[in-house]
C-alpha cells in the first residue's frame, strides 16, 4: 500500500518538526554539530514538504486531513452530521503563512549556530525552538477552535522559555514572565470564547461553525474576546507594550521566531473576521475598527522607536508599527468590501505580513549580530563599526531601506498597495501612514548613523566581522528582500493572491468540510 | 509569467524594472558629473581633513554625536506629547492587563451597541 505523502501533509508537517524536537536532545549526546545540523535538516524538510503541499493547493484547492478517520478527507462520520473529529484544512492563506513560518525557524535555527557558539543549554534550546515552530505551524494549519487553543499554548510556553534563555540577565527574565502572563491572559479569553461557541453550537470546527453561526448575543461576546485576545497576542497597540520588552530581551534568533508567532496571531484574527464571523460580521464596523486600531499601532510604534537607547527596543518598537501597516490594510478591505481597491488593500495586507517578518527579522538579525561583536547594547556606546562589519553594515542598509518602504525593496511594494487603496478609502489614513514611514526611514536612518558611521570608537577597535552561519542567516533575508523588491507581481500572483482569496471566500473553506468526503 | 509583471494598485501601478533603468541612469548621470571634478589632491594634506565650522577636527570620538542625542530637536518640540507616552509606557505587567480590559470594554460597547 503506498503512502500518499501530500495527503498526509499536513499531518507530517507537524509531526516532523514534534518528533525532531524530542530527539534533538538525544542527537546533542553525539555532538554539537551533529545536533545544529539535525535541526537545520529537519526544518529543511519540514518546509520542503510545506512547498509541495503549497503547489497541490494552489492546483487542486483546499487540503484537509481529519485525524484517526479511515481516510484523511473522510471530514464526518456516516452517522454524524457535524464534523467531530480534528481536522486540518489548509487553504491559500494557511500555507501561506506555514511558508513564511518555516522560512523564519530556517535561518532562525542557521543563525542560531553561530550566534550560540559559547552558550550551555543549547539542546533545550533547540528542542524549544522546533516547539514553537511546531505551534506556530498548527496554529496556522488547524481547522479546529480548541486544537487553535493547544497550539496557541504550545506556542506561548516555548516563547517564553526561549526568551528567558539568558537566564543570568535579570532582563530576559522579566520579560519571559511579562509574556507568559500577558499570553495566558489572551489564551484564556480565548478558550472562554471557544467555550461559548462551543456551547451554542455544539460544534469546534471552523467550517461548521462558520456555517451555523448565527450572531446572537453570546456570539458577540465570543467575537469581542476573540478579538482583543488575539489582537493583544499580535501586538496591536495600546495592547503592544509587551512586545518591546519580549523582543527586546530575547535573542536575536528567537526574536525573529517569537515575530513569526505573532503573526500567527494577527492570521487567528483574519480567520475570524474572514471565515469564522465572515457571513453574519458587520464589515464595515469591524473595519473601521481596525483601521482605527491600525493608525493607532502606526503612530504609537514608530514615535515610541524614536526616543528608545536599545537598538533591540528600537526595532522592536518599529515592529509595533509595522504590524499597524497590515492592520490598516485587512481593515479598508473590510470597510469597503464592495470597492474594487477592497481586494488591492487586501492583498497589501497580507503581502506587508510576508515583507514584515523578512524586514524586522533582517534588521533583529543584524542587531544581534552587533551585540554579539561588541557587547553593546545602548546606541549611547556604539559607532564607526561600518570599518570593521562591513557586510553587517550592507545588510543592515536593507533592512534599513525595505522597513522604510523605499523602493526597490520588498517593503515598498507592499505599501504602495497599501497607500493607494487606503486614500481612496480616506485619504488621512494614506497620509498618516505615508508620514510614518518617513518617520521609520528617519529612525533607521539615525540608528544606521549612530551603529555604523561616525569615527571608531576606542573601545570598539577589537571589534571584528561576525562569523558565517550569521552572515549566511542574514544573506538569505537580504536576498529573499531583494528578490521580492525586483519581481513582486510574481509574489503577488502566487502567493498572495491565493491567500486573498481564500480568505474573501468563506464559502470554499465551509463546503471543503462541509461538503462531505 | 514575465518575472516583471507590474503591479496595478487600481490607480496606477508599480514596475521595478523602470525604477532600475531610472537609477541606472541618475547613476550614470552622477558619474558624469563627477567625471568633471578636479582628480588633483594630496591625500594626508589639510585637503583631506575634516574640519567643523572652520577649525581642525581633533579627538574624533568626542566629537561624535551619540545616536541618542540625534533629532533632540524633534524630541525636544513633542517633549509634551513624548512625557505622557513615557507616562503610560510603565513597564508594568498590570499596566498592560489593565489596557487589555480597557480595549475588551470598548470593543463591547462597538460590537454589542453597533453590530
Amino acid at each position: 500500500m503506498s503512502f500518499d505523502v501530500i495527503s498526509h501533509s499536513p499531518a507530517l508537517l507537524i509531526a516532523i518538526p514534534l518528533f525532531g524536537a524530542f530527539f534533538t536532545p538525544v542527537i546533542s549526546r553525539l555532538h554539537a554539530k551533529v545536533r545544529d545540523g539535525f535541526v537545520i535538516v529537519v526544518i529543511a524538510l519540514t518546509e520542503i514538504l510545506a512547498i509541495f503541499l503549497a503547489q497541490d493547493i494552489y492546483t487542486n484547492g483546499i487540503r484537509k486531513y481529519v485525524f484517526g478517520a479511515s481516510l484523511p478527507s473522510l471530514t464526518r462520520p456516516d452517522t454524524i452530521s457535524i464534523p467531530v473529529r480534528i481536522i486540518f484544512e489548509v487553504d491559500g492563506m494557511s500555507i501561506f503563512m506555514v511558508l513564511i513560518s518555516l522560512t523564519i525557524a530556517l535561518v532562525a535555527a542557521i543563525y542560531s549556530t553561530s550566534f550560540f557558539k559559547k552558550e550551555d543549554g543549547l539542546d533545550r534550546y533547540y528542542t524549544l525552538l522546533l516547539l514553537l515552530t511546531v505551534g506556530m505551524l498548527g496554529m496556522e494549519l488547524t481547522g479546529d477552535l480548541f486544537n487553535f487553543f493547544v497550539f496557541l499554548e504550545i506556542t506561548s510556553i516555548s516563547s517564553t522559555a526561549l526568551i528567558a534563555f539568558w537566564i543570568d540577565r535579570g532582563e530576559s527574565l522579566e520579560a519571559a514572565l511579562k509574556y507568559i502572563i500577558i499570553s495566558s491572559l489572551g489564551a484564556l479569553f480565548v478558550l472562554m470564547a471557544i467555550g461559548f461557541l462551543y456551547g451554542q453550537y455544539d460544534a469546534l470546527n471552523i467550517a461548521a461553525l462558520a456555517n451555523s453561526i448565527q450572531f446572537t448575543f453570546i456570539d458577540k461576546i465570543a467575537l469581542v474576546l476573540l478579538l482583543a485576545a488575539l489582537a493583544m497576542k499580535a501586538g496591536i497597540a495600546p495592547m503592544h507594550m509587551w512586545l518591546p520588552d519580549a523582543y527586546g530581551e530575547a535573542p536575536p534568533s528567537v526574536t525573529i521566531a517569537i515575530v513569526a508567532a505573532t503573526q500567527a496571531s494577527l492570521y487567528a484574527v483574519l480567520r475570524i473576521c474572514f471565515t469564522l464571523y465572515g457571513s453574519v460580521i458587520g464589515m464595515s464596523t469591524i473595519g473601521w475598527l481596525l483601521i482605527g486600531l491600525g493608525l493607532l499601532t502606526i503612530f504609537v510604534g514608530v514615535t515610541m522607536a524614536l526616543i528608545q537607547k536599545s537598538l533591540t527596543r528600537t526595532i522592536a518598537y518599529a515592529a509595533v508599527g509595522e504590524i499597524g501597516y497590515m492592520i490598516i490594510g485587512v481593515g479598508t478591505a473590510l470597510a469597503a468590501s464592495t470597492e474594487t481597491f477592497a481586494s488591492v488593500a487586501l492583498k497589501g495586507g497580507i503581502f506587508h505580513i510576508f515583507n514584515d517578518i523578512l524586514d524586522i527579522g533582517l534588521l533583529f538579525l543584524v542587531a544581534g549580530a552587533v551585540i554579539y561583536a561588541t557587547n553593546e547594547r545602548s546606541l549611547e556606546n556604539l559607532g564607526g563599526l561600518a570599518r570593521r562589519m562591513k557586510y553587517t553594515t550592507i545588510f543592515f542598509l536593507i533592512g534599513l531601506l525595505a522597513v522604510a518602504g523605499m523602493p526597490p525593496m520588498n517593503g515598498f511594494a507592499s505599501k504602495i498597495l497599501i497607500y493607494e487603496s487606503t486614500y481612496q478609502l480616506n485619504p488621512i489614513i494614506s497620509i498618516i501612514a505615508i508620514l510614518s514611514s518617513i518617520l521609520l526611514l528617519a529612525i533607521f536612518v539615525k540608528i544606521f548613523y549612530s551603529l555604523f558611521l561616525g569615527p571608531e570608537l576606542p573601545n570598539l577597535k577589537d571589534v571584528k566581522e561576525v562569523p558565517t552561519g550569521m552572515l549566511i542567516a542574514m544573506s538569505i533575508l537580504a536576498i529573499v528582500i531583494i528578490i521580492i523588491g525586483l519581481f513582486p507581481g510574481y509574489f503577488i500572483q502566487n502567493l498572495v493572491e491565493p491567500a486573498a482569496t481564500a480568505l474573501s471566500n468563506p464559502s470554499n473553506y465551509i463546503n471543503a468540510i462541509l461538503g462531505g468526503a | 509569467m514575465n518575472p516583471f509583471t507590474p503591479i496595478t494598485t487600481g490607480s496606477g501601478f508599480w514596475n521595478p524594472l523602470i525604477w532600475i533603468i531610472a537609477f541606472i541612469t541618475a547613476l550614470l548621470l552622477v558619474y558624469a558629473i563627477r567625471l568633471f571634478g578636479n582628480k588633483q589632491y594630496k591625500k594626508g594634506s589639510s585637503q583631506t581633513k575634516p574640519f567643523l565650522s572652520g577649525n581642525v577636527a581633533e579627538n574624533n570620538e568626542q566629537l561624535h554625536v551619540k545616536g541618542v542625542n540625534v533629532y533632540w530637536g524633534f524630541t525636544e518640540a513633542f517633549k509634551g506629547y513624548y512625557d505622557k507616552m513615557k507616562r503610560i509606557h510603565t513597564g508594568d505587567t498590570r499596566d498592560y492587563v489593565l489596557w487589555f480590559l480597557i480595549v475588551m470594554i470598548g470593543l463591547f460597547f462597538i460590537v454589542l451597541g453597533v453590530l
